[in-house]
């Protein structure tokens, strides 16, 4: 469907889209300018900026590239991922309550690294860029288990019945992860609670390096899969009347959600409400179509992520606040007022 | 999303299964359940890590002797700790079929809702800035975190258009949950009380005491008296609202009085073994599966088959990996979440 002219209502929201992606591109920015400054040292925006540029003390040089950058490119990435990864469950699920976390992917993520990490010590290097595949297979694995019970070959998927299991096997996979936890000795449990309770590993770049080739071609991916999305969400039958192959199309993209989800699960721990929220501020702010809204999706997350990130490590000084948990508290009440509202 | 021939057809689902209630099933199940009860609990004290004989069992309660180490281990280790599952299973049970029963929600259970993660927040608060403070002053803060759980979640679901479906009550509790436990969580990393904390969570008999078993036995045992008394109720309410009303209940004193039965329920079980869930879930469902629907029933069924559940599900948790202990919560959330997940796919399309 290319059309040579565009009409001005199509102009309009153009422009408005360029407008509010570049406002949250801004946004991010100041955080992120913003968030170098936080934390324990102070440095001031000016020293930020000469330290950048490459003539900083070697402290600065320290605390900027090999502690906050890191940290900050990963609340970027994993912010993205979750919130793309949300926003297309939401429409695949025709339901504005998915999200990784409440379907369970998440927390089936986090069981196989936690499995990993209670028989391999934590501290060893190997793990770093097997954990997104570990976190990988634990996402798929979760994802088939309750795509397989919520299936029903009368009326196929309802998204009703796929919130409630993936409830429900969300809370036994925490149970089983609880019964694992316990087991470990003192040091590796403090580092998988923290891990649970969803802290961004940061201090090293080997963590990014792990996620970014998943985040690099799923991103696009999920971008380029957008005209599909738009039909899929008016629902199964359009889809089939508009000639579309839904059920390769819903695999392919729940593949893509899932990968998203996993890969950033095994670098930030299980951090929910972030696929939730995003996609739901990015609808308001741009509307239903999902080739603005994919990106805007995931700007917003990375801008979400980033400022749970800065205030967790800003609010209680010295001690950290794990994101995760900035998140749920920023997070938690937002989905509650969705469900208050919603008429579902 | 009810559509009106949904309402049709689970208000004829209801009037089909309001014709069965079976007294006699009621009573056998009482008193078979009793009886099963007591040997549990006799079977509960006997396994452990020490083996003791049954009859060592029946002599420490009836001819206790103080110089036997074995008679000592019997009232101090393992009698409290078998009554303590009885009086726990009671009270999640029961609370669970109030909430049933009161919401219409088949998937209402005081874990799922959120209170549990209410008293979790509570018992966390405590643990970081009052370590000292009495086990009363305990459970009170209990009852307050899951009666803030409870109000938050139970607001959110009637604000709505539509009130309380089912989805958005579960949805509601685990938000709740998922906020609240991110709460404690915070507080545990903060104050370096994870592991502790964390073996609360998991849930266990492991801790429970005569001293706790006196602070708690009281308010458990109101609480169930006023459930008994409200049952009548509950049934009406059961019915719909709009039958309630109809047959001239004050539905909002009811569901207010229901509220406060299942807070001092589910606060004193938790702040004795932690937040297990899914007990509260299975046994009302299958309370009324065997004695229909009348409340009357279901609720002191479910106080037995709850205690049955408790004492033979700890039983198993210590005798699986022994000499060590599963959680409890654990356990039961193997038999629960497939419980939920078939709950959730028996009916056809929406809730």
């Amino acid at each position: 469907m290319h059309r040579v002219t565009l009409s001005p209502n199509e102009k309009e929201r153009r422009t408005r889209a360029i407008t509010v992606l570049s406002l949250l591109a801004i946004l991010i920015i100041v955080v992120f300018i913003v968030s170098m400054n936080t934390g324990f040292m102070r440095l001031s925006p000016r020293e930020v900026l000469h330290t950048l540029l490459g003539d900083g003390t070697h402290q600065q040089k320290l605390i900027l590239f090999d502690f906050r950058l890191p940290r900050i490119v990963i609340s970027l990435l994993v912010g993205a991922g979750f919130a793309v990864s949300g926003c297309i469950l939401q429409s695949l699920a025709r339901n504005a309550l998915a999200e990784p976390a409440t379907l369970g992917i998440s927390a089936g993520a986090g069981f196989a690294v936690i499995i990993f990490i209670s028989f391999f010590p934590a501290t060893t290097a190997a793990p770093v860029f097997v954990l997104p595949l570990l976190a990988l297979g634990g996402a798929s694995l979760t994802a088939a288990l309750i795509y397989i019970l919520a299936y029903r070959k009368a009326d196929g998927l309802s998204p009703t019945r796929l919130i409630l299991i993936g409830i429900a096997v969300a809370a036994g996979i925490n149970a089983c992860q609880l019964v694992l936890a316990l087991r470990l000795d003192p040091n590796n449990y403090q580092f998988v609670a923290t891990w649970i309770a969803g802290k961004i590993w940061g201090g090293d770049w080997r963590f990014v390096l792990a996620l970014l080739p998943w985040i690099a071609i799923l991103l696009p991916f999920a971008f380029y899969k957008a005209r599909i999305l738009n039909v899929l969400n008016l629902g199964d039958h359009t889809s089939l009347g508009l000639g579309m192959r839904v059920e390769k199309e819903r695999i392919l993209l729940l593949v893509t959600a899932v990968a998203l989800a996993g890969s950033c699960v095994a670098v930030s721990g299980g951090i929910g409400f972030v696929g939730l929220i995003a996609p739901h501020l990015a609808r308001k702010l741009v509307g239903p179509r999902h080739q603005v809204l994919l990106p805007a999706s995931a700007l917003t997350g990375a801008l979400l992520m980033i400022t749970a990130d800065t205030i967790g490590r800003w609010v209680l000084q010295p001690a950290e606040v794990p994101t995760g948990i900035v998140v749920a508290i920023i997070g938690a009440p937002y989905f509650l007022y969705l469900l208050a509202k919603s008429k579902a | 999303m009810v559509s009106p021939s949904d309402i049709a057809h689970r208000n004829k689902n209801d009037t089909k299964k309001a014709i069965h209630t079976r007294p006699a099933a009621a009573m056998s199940i009482l008193v078979i359940g009793l009886a099963a009860i007591a040997f549990g609990l006799a079977l509960s004290v006997s396994v452990g890590a020490a083996d003791i004989k049954l009859a060592t069992v029946w002599e420490a309660i009836f001819h206790f002797n103080p110089d036997l180490q074995k008679h000592q281990v019997i009232r101090e280790l393992r009698f409290p700790r078998a009554i303590a599952g009885a009086l726990v299973g009671a009270c999640f049970a029961v609370a669970g079929a109030i909430m049933q029963g009161m919401t219409r929600n088949p998937l209402a259970d005081s874990g799922l809702l959120g209170l549990n993660a209410g008293a979790g927040v509570a018992l966390a608060i405590v643990f970081a800035f009052a370590p000292s403070l009495s086990f009363t002053s305990l459970m009170l803060f209990c009852f307050i975190g899951a009666a803030i759980a409870s109000f938050i979640v139970f607001g959110i679901g009637s604000l709505s258009f539509n009130g309380l479906t089912p989805l958005r009550l579960t949805l509601a509790g685990s938000a709740v949950s998922a906020l609240l436990v991110a709460v404690s969580q915070g507080i545990a990393i903060l104050f370096n009380l994870s592991q502790d904390i964390a073996f609360w969570l998991a849930g266990g008999m492991g801790g429970a005491s005569w001293t706790q078993i006196k602070i708690i036995f009281p308010w458990v045992f109101v609480a169930l008296i006023a459930a008994m008394m409200l049952s009548r109720s509950v049934t009406l309410l059961s019915l719909g609202r709009e039958v309630a009303v109809g047959l001239g209940q004050r539905t909002r004193l009811v569901q207010l009085a229901c509220m406060i039965v299942v807070v001092v329920l589910a606060g004193s079980a938790v702040s004795m073994v932690g937040p297990i869930a899914f007990i509260g879930l299975i046994i009302p469902h299958v309370a009324r599966y065997f004695v229909g629907v009348d409340y009357r029933w279901i609720i002191p069924c479910s106080a037995v088959l709850g205690s049955l559940l408790i004492i033979f599900a700890d039983i198993a948790a210590r005798m699986i990996n022994a000499p060590y202990e599963t959680p409890l919560g654990a356990l039961i959330a193997i038999i629960g979440v497939p419980f939920f997940i078939y709950l959730a796919s028996k009916r056809k399309g929406e809730l």
